[in-house]
């Protein structure tokens, strides 16, 4: 099981990683901006009638968010998994009542 | 699939929130009593709305030269259901429309209608029907994650074309136009999510069987 999800992430990061090599001179922009940036060609007259109550103060500052946003997910994630792992090590070290 | 704050006319905002929120209610009542009816089970449930979390922040490079990213609301939807999980999406939606300013908050409706409802829908309903073919677990895995996620990405564009006509060829022509930046820039990240959606199934195999076994994702056996 361990070797066939050591394959199957393997196979995921060669799809992520496949289009940095082909596709060069790309600036991998977001599909976001590029759907708002479709809108402004599709309604040149439309104006957003709303703002974001806050926004990161600059590319850094939303990275950092980002990646917090990815490690608060990853850290529930290994703690879970880890929690899980140590109660069936438990339970199968303990010699069982009976045998 | 972040439709931006402001980016929506208001009746269209509004529409999306009113379509949404019956099934946030729905969901958020279903959570209470998953955490009821199976008190093990809630840490899986805070992990399943983790992976949402993780693969929702990475934007990935795509073929076509921009960059997106997953939803991982698939694994909730196969676990939990299709209710639950629309919590789960609107967390991290929320999440994001509040401290990243990505997405909205007059978009948030939309962008939950896509990403936390029709995409768990989709996940939820093709798992089942892998099941009922026959196919190998991992294989109903896969397309129930990567199909939900491109679902979620064509409902953005559906809701877009809605809002934004093309003047000359109208709502199909704004709808190829929008299809032709999420859609295929999706489906190598449609494919990904499938696979990384397999390999947490595989954990959870291997280390969960209980709480599995609890939520009848897995039937028979000894509980």
């Amino acid at each position: 099981m361990t070797r066939r999800n050591v394959t199957l992430l393997g196979v995921a990061l060669v799809i992520a990683l496949l289009p940095l090599l082909l596709t060069s001179g790309a600036a991998f922009k977001g599909s976001d901006d590029q759907a708002t940036a479709a809108i402004a060609a599709l309604a040149p007259g439309y104006r957003p009638w709303a703002v974001p109550l806050w926004t990161p103060p600059g590319p850094e500052v939303e990275s950092l968010l980002f990646s917090l946003q990815a490690a608060l997910g990853a850290g529930v994630i290994g703690y879970y998994l880890g929690w899980r792992r140590g109660r069936q090590q438990r339970r199968e070290d303990r010699p069982r009542a009976g045998d | 699939m972040h439709i931006m704050e402001g980016y929506l006319p208001p009746l269209h905002a509004a529409v999306w929130t009113a379509a949404s929120v019956p099934f946030v209610l729905a969901g958020a009542r279903k959570v209470s009593r998953v955490m009821d009816e199976h008190p093990e089970a809630r840490l899986l449930l805070a992990a399943s709305g983790a992976f949402a979390f993780v693969l929702s922040a990475l934007k990935v490079p795509s073929v076509t030269g921009s960059c997106s990213h997953p939803t991982g609301v698939g694994l909730g939807a196969i676990l939990f259901g299709p209710a639950a999980t629309a919590v789960l999406g609107s967390i991290v939606l929320l999440f994001q429309a509040l401290l990243l300013a990505h997405g909205g908050l007059t978009t948030l409706g939309a962008n939950v209608f896509s990403m936390a409802i029709v995409g768990p829908w989709v996940s939820f309903a093709v798992f089942r029907a892998a099941g009922g073919l026959g196919a190998p677990q991992a294989v109903g895995v896969f397309f129930a994650a990567m199909l939900g996620d491109l679902a979620t990405y064509a409902v953005t564009a559906c809701q877009l074309a809605l809002a934004f006509p093309d003047p000359a060829s109208g709502f199909a022509g704004a709808l190829s136009k929008f299809l032709a930046i999420y859609a295929l820039t999706q489906l190598p990240l449609a494919i990904i999510e499938g696979l990384i959606t397999v390999v947490a199934v595989n954990l959870l195999l291997q280390h969960s069987r209980e709480e599995l076994f609890a939520l009848s994702f897995l039937k028979g056996g000894a509980r």
